[in-house]
């Protein structure tokens, strides 16, 4: 018995051998040469005796069992040539049974029994039934494994299947079968027994041997796979159930996955799926210290591709209820081996998830029912910690999103906000941006209120701070991301109907209300848009004229938005809080609700006083509003007065002389609307262009004295371009006087400023020349009314 | 020949959740020379997909950006062509063309590229063009109640100028071509 032997001494003993083989294979060949057959026998089997060595590892024995292979074959030709011994192939067989040991004896008669079955002089059947029965006289494991895995190999073109010359009468296919399975069977036992060889102490080393010799074991189940003849019906009656017998008889860990991997490799996808129940019986009945999963997962990989391989086949997986056996298999394993590690069921799961996608894409029923035996499964197990569980999660979450393309498909999946909860926040939240990003990418639409209520569950986990989330910890651009994919989703949440729109709105806005000032900046605007997007629509549709049952009015949409943008103002984000009231009031505007319009404005004006201090912000606040204002045609004389009166305060008090100027300037505008019915008070528009020159003086002397000198003249020009514009728009009370006026100031400023006599060198003012030039060259009504001014 | 793409108000995520698929198939790396937005983009990712379109990005702020580091206006010089860029919201009133002309004397430009309105315009005036792209996402607009998504493309040749805007129209991309040949007068002071 092969005991811990060190690589060198197994070198050597493997070298003494080699030298043993070639020493006989010296002589045998003299005898083959001299056709002398009593030699030939005697040395041959003085060869074959170096193979019942015991103290080979399987590779090295390997190693020496090929060498006496190669002289096997010249001897397998002598025995052919009836002319060169002189014996009947019958009286061979029966003498090389004289040789002494039982392991040459075995070779030789191996050898012998397949030139006996070539000569056709004795049925194969019974030639290979007689070999296959003999060789159980070699017990030991390895000499017995490579004794029969000769025997394989010479009987293997000698088998009597269909359309072979060794087939018919009394041989058929059936004996072809049988004499594999039986070599195949005892070849597994000799195989499994090799681990009861050697000391404990030395398992791990004899297991990475034992694996070596797998292929040999394995190739019995190739040729089974190869014979012509073996159809369903015998496949499924005797072939499959004498090879899964011994799978699970042997109870052998590594024997069980390597053989149902091959089984799973070696025949063809439809026996596999008419055979399903046996073989997902076999696989529950496996070793617990099996990996089941893999090989579950190897057997539908394989059906999905094969129901991926044509339309045709998919009747024949609904006939034998694949996803039923497969789903209820998968349970039972995960059921009985309670070793199996949570990562281990997610990617049985995921695998018959996928499966599940490829055969019955249109039963979400199934889809549903996988998700809900992994909820049963997650739940049965403390918080899911280990990474690579979470990433077949996701992956379970991930595929039914990438098949459907249209994530309302993924919505009306009961369990799939179940399986999201088990996530952890982190893992969660790329699910929820998952989810998004394919909403994105297909463009899908989201088109009821009940869908966006599931919708906004799912993705909690962006909406709100979950309980354990940590602010510090987050990363401040991913958060932006995060919160501004969640923004450009909101636009994707739509219906035509308008009732169903605000529903939708009202449950956005519930949702994203739990949001907290971080999240709020960034989720307020579109949902603020998308409301005055629906005030809009019904203000197309003729507004609320049906009445205040109807529910879906602007008025109604408006108090929404007060409380909404109410919100953001106290976040604080006066700023955008102030924007958002200009387009409400706007919109106001259109519908008509003069009163909604004015509050909306106060709004505004009282985020302007009490929290935007900036000075830059101010001025782009007052462009806004006077910009807004300007426009707005709602508002009686009393309201427009009050809104105009506080907007050109606001204006003449900003910080900068040159801001106040032209904040003044452009409140001009609030007093002339260049519309057939738009307010025309020219009067105050030449009291505000009047205040913003002063407004220029002012600025231009404080230029001189604190530079000494004053400032460019631009402030000028550029009222004396909005003289122009008025004077066009035929406002009486700026005259061709005033803007001569205004030239020569300009001009004069300009003549102090550089102490000399060189004019027009702004050009900003040479150009507002060159246009009123222009405008006189062109002649007709317009050109005309410029004639009084010289220039 | 240089390429210009003018483009603005894309109110990404506040109006619309992105470009129309149809203009990012037409807006490909390494064909257009320069980028002139308007502003209102509103976030960072729009600003780093228009990089990845053409590196020479010119934006000016609109009010609804958050980085503040864009200006209120910018004049670049690109052919024989002066062109000043500036979103809108300061020209009171909005989208008035006299009281852009002011803007475009005030800027010493050719060709004023505005915003805000989001609407398609393109006028010759005095010698010079005033142009809006409109909204390249066809944003919500206060000022406009149909807005269609659509930019502009300029073609600028020494003096000639080429503008081409592209619109989606119920799904399909229409293009339009409006020719301008600056003046040689209009550079010389007089």
């Amino acid at each position: 018995m092969r005991t811990l032997a060190g690589v060198e001494d197994e070198d050597k003993w493997l070298a003494e051998g080699i030298a043993g083989i070639q020493h006989n294979a010296f002589f045998m060949h003299r005898a083959l040469d001299a056709n002398n057959l009593r030699e030939v026998l005697k040395y041959s089997a003085l060869m074959l005796s170096e193979l019942r060595t015991s103290k080979l590892s399987p590779q090295k024995y390997y190693d020496l069992y090929m060498r006496a292979f190669d002289q096997l074959r010249q001897l397998e030709i002598f025995f052919k040539d009836e002319s060169r011994h002189g014996l009947p192939v019958v009286d061979l067989y029966e003498l090389v049974q004289h040789a002494g040991n039982i392991l040459p004896r075995m070779y030789l008669l191996c050898t012998v029994g397949s030139v006996y079955i070539k000569s056709k002089q004795a049925p194969s059947k019974d030639v290979l039934k007689d070999l296959v029965e003999m060789c159980r006289g070699v017990q030991h494991p390895i000499r017995g494994l490579f004794l029969r895995s000769y025997l394989a190999q010479v009987s293997r073109d000698k088998l009597p299947e269909i359309g072979s010359d060794y087939e018919g009468d009394a041989n058929t296919v059936m004996d072809a079968v049988e004499f594999v399975l039986q070599n195949f069977t005892e070849m597994n036992k000799l195989w499994v027994r090799i681990q009861h060889q050697g000391p404990g102490t030395v398992r791990e080393k004899q297991e990475k041997e034992r694996n070596e010799l797998r292929d040999l074991v394995g190739k019995n189940l190739h040729v089974l796979g190869q014979i012509e003849g073996v159809d369903l019906e015998m496949y499924k009656e005797t072939v499959l159930p004498r090879v899964l017998e011994q799978v699970v008889n042997c109870k052998d860990k590594l024997a069980q996955y390597y053989l149902m991997e091959c089984i799973i490799q070696v025949f063809p996808d439809e026996y596999h799926l008419q055979t399903l129940e046996a073989l997902l019986a076999a696989c529950t009945q496996l070793m617990p210290t099996v990996d089941t999963k893999i090989v579950l997962t190897q057997l539908m990989d394989r059906l999905s591709n094969y129901a991926a391989s044509s339309p045709d086949v998919l009747h024949e997986f609904l006939q034998v209820e694949a996803f039923a056996k497969l789903s209820n298999a998968i349970g039972k394993v995960i059921d009985t081996q309670l070793e199996m590690p949570i990562v281990g069921a997610m990617t049985l799961f995921v695998s018959l998830l996928t499966f599940t996608l490829r055969v019955h894409p249109d039963r979400l029923d199934y889809v549903d029912q996988v998700l809900g035996a992994c909820v049963v499964k997650l739940s049965s197990v403390p918080k899911l910690e280990d990474a690579r569980a979470m990433k077949q999660v996701v992956a379970l979450l991930s595929a039914p999103l990438e098949k459907y393309s249209d994530i309302v498909t993924a919505l009306t999946l009961s369990n799939y906000p179940r399986v999201m909860d088990h996530l952890d926040d982190g893992t969660n939240k790329v699910m929820a941006m998952l989810i998004i990003q394919s909403i994105m990418k297909t463009d899908s639409c989201i088109s009821t209120a009940d869908k966006v209520e599931v919708l906004f569950e799912l993705i909690k986990g962006l909406i709100k701070d979950l309980d354990e989330t940590n602010a510090e910890e987050l990363d401040e651009e991913d958060f932006q991301e995060e919160q501004n994919s969640v923004a450009r989703l909101i636009h994707m949440l739509d219906n035509e109907e308008p009732e169903e729109m605000l529903k939708i709105i009202c449950v956005v806005r519930r949702h994203l209300m739990t949001g907290g000032p971080r999240r709020l900046p960034f989720t307020v605007p579109p949902l603020v848009f998308s409301a005055v997007r629906l005030v809009r629509q019904l203000e197309s549709q003729g507004g609320d004229i049906a009445g205040e049952d109807v529910p879906a009015t602007p008025r109604k949409i408006f108090q929404i938005l007060n409380q909404t943008i109410e919100v953001l103002s106290s976040v604080p984000c006066p700023e955008l809080a102030l924007r958002l009231y200009l387009q409400c009031a706007e919109a106001a505007s259109d519908c008509d609700l003069e009163p909604v319009a004015y509050e909306f404005f106060t709004q505004a004006f009282i985020l302007y006083e009490e929290e935007i201090a900036d000075s830059k912000a101010q001025v782009t606040a007052i462009h806004l509003i006077v910009g807004t204002l300007q426009r707005i045609n709602v508002f009686g004389i009393e309201n427009r007065d009050t809104l105009t009166h506080k907007a050109t305060g606001y204006s003449a008090r900003l910080l900068k002389k040159p801001d106040q100027c032209r904040a003044v300037y452009a409140c001009s505008h609030l007093f002339w609307v260049d519309d057939p019915d738009g307010i025309k008070d020219g009067e105050r528009v030449l009291l505000c262009l009047r205040r913003a020159l002063r407004i220029a003086n002012a600025a231009q002397q404080m230029a001189s004295a604190t530079r000494g000198s004053s400032g460019p003249v631009t402030l000028f020009v550029e009222i004396l371009n909005k003289y122009i514009y008025f004077f066009e728009k035929g406002n009486p009370h700026i005259t061709p006087s005033d803007i001569q006026s205004l030239i020569e100031l300009i001009n004069n400023e300009m003549q102090s400023d550089n102490g000399n006599t060189t004019i027009h060198s702004d050009p900003f003012f040479t150009s507002t020349l060159r246009y009123i030039r222009f405008i006189k060259q062109k002649g007709g009504l317009m050109g005309e009314r410029y004639d009084p001014i010289k220039l | 020949m240089v390429l210009v793409l003018a483009l603005g108000d894309l109110h990404v995520p506040h109006r619309a959740a992105d470009l129309p698929p149809k203009f990012k198939s037409m807006l490909v790396p390494g064909k257009i020379q320069h980028i002139i937005c308007t502003g209102n983009l509103c976030i960072k990712e729009i600003h780093d997909y228009l990089k990845t379109i053409c590196p020479d990005l010119h934006i000016v702020r609109g009010e609804f950006d958050e980085d503040a580091r864009y200006p209120e206006n910018k004049t670049l010089t690109i052919g024989q062509f002066k062109l000043g860029l500036c979103h809108g919201h300061q020209v009171i009133p909005w989208g008035d063309l006299d009281s852009l002309a002011m803007l475009q004397r005030q800027l010493g430009v050719d060709i004023l590229v505005t915003g805000h309105t989001h609407q398609f315009t393109a006028y010759k005036h005095e010698g010079g063009v005033v142009i809006n792209p409109g909204s390249a996402t066809g944003a919500y607009s206060s000022i406009n109640q149909d807005v269609n998504p659509s930019f502009v493309l300029m073609d600028i040749d020494g003096f000639r100028a080429v503008v081409y805007v592209y619109e989606l129209i119920d799904g399909e991309v229409k293009v339009d071509k409006i020719e301008f040949k600056k003046p040689p007068t209009t550079n010389s002071a007089p």
